[in-house]
């Protein structure tokens, strides 16, 4: 059995009792990749001979000795390239230095071991605005794997990385891991620095783990949360050992069920997938109860006035002079400036530059900008009185199972609506998890998996991830 | 402000980005739409609601005012698509 297929956790044990080697894990995974990743199409690059001498170097007394994590190839890892999925800056950007989550994981021991693919700027639920490749989903190759992260979530479902990380700006961890029938953690805004994540909507951004288990999810958040001087709005809060409570059951917990997540767009076979886990949460002992979330309905007009504003001042360093692409025979700055962003971006970005740029312009700021920022105010507030009642909210990730390549891509809006149900937690800075929950059959019979969402409370991972190892352990 | 009208050509200049006229075409239905879709949250009552900038209680951290190592430009220069010596290369900018 390849070691490629098992958890951090059980391989620590065996690394421990020196039963493995962390070059043996590295062998085993450029096997997978080799065997694999010419169908999946989820890496964009990994150098094995440089993880293999870390590997060979590994210090097995630290927390995540000798394991070797996959990265989004919007975080810099240095030396190595970060394409951001663009033609930007794909073969013309490599990281002068590690982003502090790169630093913090190679300070526990782990081992940087591959970039994987995702949308362009991480815009897209599908993977399919990468200008580099498509990227499938492992259950079912016709299907996508879910986006932005959609690369993270295919090599922990394939097998061919033991864990990964993303980044979740409105769903990109939590709906590829649901996607792909991964362990997937969005912490809360603030819990981990951003510093050397391509920014996107620097309001929204939070980088974390995608795993094949929860307790793997806690042991990388270990790692990776901390006050950052770098990142001024990660903050200096206590840090516990998120591993701590995995064991306690969820006997007495109030789990609150917004009927607001559980509209008539929502797909029957992934309602029914929800309604079974929550009713085994139930069994377990925890106390469902009904909240209302009225703002929900508003959720998915207020990103996309918020975060695309962000993203077009954040994405204006991209013009071409420091880094990244620049236009052959510039007649001057402004025609450097114009061709080299009209080159480097694929059509998404373009849409929500503009739209950014739109919302922000004279005229129009607080009409949109100013507004969507009071209905955010909204949003956040009624989490914040229902996390009063209730120790964590438990909703669907997506409205459906992973999509088949090139449904309404030339729909925007409509793949926008599909991001109703993680949007809500970054507008509310609040932190979500996605665990498997069941299937259901495409029309071919293929499995496609579904995800459970469980929502709690600004800084409160320790009692999200204690409901999903509950439910990971009752499934 | 009922009728969502966006001047996709105008805007796109603003965001210093060239477009195709069948970028142009593509990208104003699409935009109509998705901000046909926005003009909804004209309708929610936010009188007297603080606008929210970013989710977390902390406003104003300051560092202390200290030295600290940056990258050198021989470090930076690698990434440059154009460059002479130390310093980036970029069309003439001010007329003689």
């Amino acid at each position: 059995m390849s070691l490629a297929t098992e958890t951090i956790a059980s391989l620590r044990k065996k690394l421990l009792a020196g039963e493995i080697t962390s070059v043996q894990i590295v062998d085993d995974i450029a096997a997978a990749i080799e065997a694999k990743d010419g169908q999946i199409d989820a890496y964009n690059n990994y150098n094995i001979e440089a993880a293999r001498e870390a590997a060979q170097n590994a210090d097995l007394s630290l927390p995540l000795g000798g394991i070797p994590i996959a990265i989004k190839d919007n975080i810099n890892v240095i030396g190595e390239p970060t394409t951001c999925a663009s033609k930007f800056l794909e073969g013309a950007y490599n990281s002068p230095y590690d982003a502090t989550v790169t630093a913090k994981l190679k300070a526990a021991g782990a081992i940087p071991l591959g970039r994987t693919n995702m949308d362009e700027f991480a815009m897209g639920s599908t993977t399919e605005n990468s200008a580099i490749k498509a990227t499938k989903n492992p259950h079912a190759l016709g299907h996508v794997p879910g986006g932005s992260s959609g690369g993270s979530a295919a090599v922990v479902a394939a097998d061919t990385a033991i864990a990964s990380l993303g980044s979740d700006t409105g769903g990109s961890i939590r709906q590829p891991a649901s996607h792909c029938g991964v362990v997937g953690l969005k912490p809360s805004y603030g819990r981990v620095s951003r510093y050397g994540l391509v920014a996107f909507a620097s309001s929204l951004d939070q980088i974390g783990p995608m795993t094949k288990s929860v307790e793997d999810a806690a042991l990388i958040l270990n790692a990776i949360s901390g006050e950052d001087k770098a990142d001024s709005t990660c903050l200096d809060a206590e840090v516990p050992d998120f591993t701590a409570n995995l064991g306690e059951d969820i006997a007495g917990m109030k789990l609150g069920v917004p009927a607001e997540f559980f509209g008539e767009w929502l797909d029957e076979g992934v309602k029914a997938n929800i309604d079974a886990a929550i009713k085994k949460l139930e069994d377990a002992g925890a106390e469902i109860v009904p909240i209302s979330l009225p703002s929900t309905q508003y959720a998915v007009a207020t990103y996309y006035i918020i975060a695309p504003a962000e993203a077009s001042s954040n994405l204006s360093r991209f013009d071409g002079v420091r880094y990244g692409n620049r236009a052959d025979k510039p007649e001057n700055m402004l025609d450097l400036y114009r061709r080299s962003r009209e080159e480097g971006f694929g059509p998404e970005v373009k849409r929500r530059i503009i739209l950014g740029t739109y919302v922000l312009s004279s005229g129009y700021y607080d009409a949109y900008y100013t507004r969507a920022q009071k209905v955010r105010t909204l949003i956040q507030r009624e989490f914040t009185e229902a996390f009063e009642k209730v120790d964590a909210i438990v909703t669907p990730v997506c409205p459906t199972a992973a999509p088949e390549f090139g449904q309404d891509s030339d729909n925007p809006l409509q793949r926008y609506h599909a991001d109703i149900c993680t949007i809500s937690a970054n507008l509310a800075g609040i932190c979500g998890i996605s665990v498997p929950c069941g299937t259901v059959d495409n029309a071919t019979g293929e499995k496609l998996p579904v995800g459970l969402q469980i929502l709690g409370p600004h800084l409160g991972e320790a009692a999200v991830l204690k409901v999903a190892a509950n439910y990971e352990k009752l499934r | 402000m009922s009728q969502a009208h966006i001047d996709v050509k105008y805007v796109a200049d603003l965001a210093r980005i060239e477009l195709s006229d069948e970028e142009l075409q593509t990208f104003q239905g699409q935009l109509e739409a998705i901000l046909g879709h926005i003009e909804q949250l004209q309708t929610v009552d936010v009188e007297g609601i603080e606008p929210t900038a970013h989710a977390s209680p902390v406003f104003d951290r300051t560092r202390p005012d200290a030295h600290r190592p940056g990258f050198g430009p021989d470090i930076l220069i690698k990434n440059a698509p154009d460059s002479s010596g130390d310093q980036l290369r970029v069309p003439k900018v001010v007329d003689a």
